[in-house]
């Protein structure tokens, strides 16, 4: 199976600041692919990466085997909804659809209008008429008919209310099983992922933290409650992800392929939001900050 | 890509097309009765005593304010393009973040800018030439009243220079790159006008002032010293040297003078004192005599003006060379905006 989306050493520098750092990808086809993390951990950054909007300062990315954004042929697999679902505010919804038509060689013009109909959107109205959830339909309606190989979409709900976030989410999810599309789908909220996604990339501080199949990441991450230990006495093959004690209980996350069996330890599930906000929480550099303790 | 292009552009273009038709066709309908006052007045000045000069001055008066008006419009022409369609070009993608769909539809951004600096660009510089055009058309009888007038407007000069003949062209397709250049540096729609604004009224100050007067070498011509280019005479009190003013015009009335000196006989350069007798003589002044005496006495001492300047059959010429420069610097410009377009995100 060919990658979607593969990265070696991958990083964007903005004057001094790095808003991605090594990063190091291999996404394979077919997936819906959770892009998680804090505002400003370069989300967005990757995103644009991925869709050619910008050149890499240091690596290399290549998006269905190709260079992103390279050619018109390149630009035409990947659809790209830009976060706050970006729409030219004079145009009508049908001229819109005209403009899609007219840029794209793979237009797919019933597939456009099939949408905006069952949308309720009326061809006539201006975009800038239209609501935040409306206009967000319109943008992944673009996105849509442009019928790419893998669709990215960067914080499509975060202005939308929780009904229009379900129904855009759905839309999305229907499209992409009928499309056969891999989708790259950004966002701050574990919530909306939760739904779609089976694929997950945690991003923080520019770094990816933790990429891999959501199936396979919640089979290999466990939660260990048991009486307080210090965690570095733990097997070499379980890595600890986040660690909390109370005067006489420590409650880990820790990472191992193997089973556990230790028998003082409770073994729990964890959900999918434990996951990323153990991710989130964890200290961004672990091999820096003992040089700094000792430069204090 | 042509149909969002002029999707996006029809209503500016649509308001400009409006107000040069109504120019237009307020030049089409005074234009012929403005020729036949001037054919008319030429015709019938030729048998007055002195000539046709108070005809032409009295032509230029009552057509003066038409004449200024319609200069301030083909000046402000070019950079009306460059502040209303080149600067929010790309700013306005930028702000509405529209240019995230845009660039992410199946074609490439360099062609995105290609056709929209190509079809906009044509449009500008088809709009400054057609004004242009026009207003040339109509100005043609005030114009030659004009060189004649005192103080003259000569077509060489810096005032109608700029707003005849095919400069306009190029100074609108100058203005405009430059407004899409400074639009995709500043990445906002006012400041990008502002700053087009005052790059592109210092390029026109700069280019008279700077290049223009050097694009060929310049014509020198000896000119008498007479009423028609002294500007005054002055005597002091109880004698001393005679101080003469000149002004610097050009021989042939619709040329560009450049600078002008007093030489004398060796061709050293004068100041304006002249070593010559105030106290008596033919430069003494004298109410009865005139200063006709005095231009003979100062021939005859082998005083005169030099004065250097660009004839009026350089005109086409130098407008060709100009018209040249600044799509030079257009062409430039759009040259940085596709490499530079690439790292806008």
């Amino acid at each position: 199976m060919t990658a979607v989306l593969r990265a070696e050493g991958l990083g964007k520098r903005y004057g001094k600041h790095w808003a991605l750092t090594d990063c190091t990808l291999d996404i394979p086809t077919g997936h819906v692919v959770g892009l998680v993390g804090p505002n400003g951990a370069g989300k967005t950054t990757l995103l644009n990466l991925a869709c050619g909007q910008l050149p890499p300062t240091a690596g290399g990315i290549t998006v269905l085997g190709g260079r992103p954004g390279g050619s018109p042929a390149q630009l035409a697999k990947v659809g790209y909804v830009a976060q706050d679902t970006p729409t030219y505010a004079g145009l009508s919804v049908a001229e819109h659809l005209k403009l899609g038509a007219r840029l794209n060689p793979g237009w797919d013009d019933a597939l456009a209008r099939h949408r905006i109909e069952r949308l309720g959107l009326r061809p006539s109205s201006r975009a800038g008429k239209l609501s935040g959830g409306q206009r967000a339909q319109l943008a992944l309606t673009l996105g849509l008919a442009k019928r790419p190989e893998l669709l990215i979409l960067d914080e499509p709900v975060a202005a939308l209310d929780p009904l229009a976030r379900r129904e855009f989410l759905q839309g999305l999810m229907e499209a992409a099983v009928e499309q056969q599309l891999s989708v790259v789908l950004s966002s701050h909220l574990v919530s909306d992922l939760e739904r779609v996604c089976d694929y997950l990339i945690v991003l923080v501080d520019s770094k990816v933290q933790v990429a891999g199949e959501l199936e396979k990441l919640l089979a290999t991450h466990h939660r260990l409650t048991g009486p307080r230990r210090d965690p570095a006495r733990l097997p070499a093959d379980q890595h600890v992800i986040s660690a909390s004690h109370t005067d006489r209980q420590s409650t880990l996350l820790v990472r191992t392929q193997a089973p556990i069996h230790d028998p003082a330890w409770t073994v729990g599930q964890i959900s999918l939001e434990d996951l990323v906000l153990a991710y989130m929480s964890k200290p961004a550099d672990t091999h820096r900050r003992p040089t700094l303790e000792v430069q204090r | 890509m042509i149909w969002l292009t002029w999707r996006q552009f029809r209503a500016a273009a649509a308001a400009t097309a409006a107000a040069l038709a109504a120019l237009a066709a307020v030049l089409a309908i005074t234009g012929p009765g403005l020729a036949d006052d001037y054919a008319t007045g030429l015709t019938g000045c030729t048998t007055q005593s002195d000539g046709c000069s108070r005809f032409l001055q009295n032509f230029f008066h009552d057509n003066q304010a038409a004449f200024l008006g319609l200069t301030a419009v083909m000046l402000a022409l070019p950079a009306l393009t460059g502040l209303f369609w080149g600067a929010p070009m790309i700013t306005r993608e930028l702000e509405a973040g529209t240019h995230r769909l845009v660039w992410n539809q199946s074609i490439t951004r360099t062609r995105w800018l290609a056709i929209k600096l190509g079809l906009t660009g044509l449009a500008a510089m088809a709009a400054a030439g057609l004004a242009s055009l026009a207003v040339s058309w109509w100005s043609g009888p005030i114009d030659k009243a004009a060189a004649a007038n005192e103080p003259g407007f000569p077509r060489m000069g810096t005032l109608l220079f700029d707003v005849r003949g095919i400069v306009p062209i190029g100074y609108a397709a100058f203005a405009f790159v430059l407004g899409v250049t400074v639009g995709m540096l500043v990445r906002r729609t006012l400041p990008a006008m502002a700053i087009t604004l005052a790059v592109f009224a210092a390029v026109q100050v700069a280019m008279p002032l700077l290049v223009r007067p050097y694009l060929r070498p310049p014509v020198h011509a000896t000119v008498e010293i007479s009423m028609s280019n002294l500007e005054g005479l002055g005597f002091e009190r109880g004698g001393g040297p005679l101080r003469l003013q000149l002004r610097t015009l050009a021989p042939d009335k619709n040329g560009w003078a450049l600078s002008s000196r007093l030489v004398d006989t060796s061709g050293n350069t004068v100041s304006s004192t002249v070593p010559v007798s105030t106290t008596s003589g033919p430069c003494a002044p004298d109410p009865a005599r005139g200063p006709s005496a005095c231009f003979a006495e100062l021939k005859r001492l082998g005083y005169r003006q030099e004065v250097s300047y660009h004839p009026s059959s350089r005109f086409w010429a130098f407008q060709r060379t100009e018209t040249g420069i600044y799509t030079i610097l257009a062409l430039g410009l759009a040259g940085f905006c596709f490499r530079r377009l690439r790292r806008v995100s």
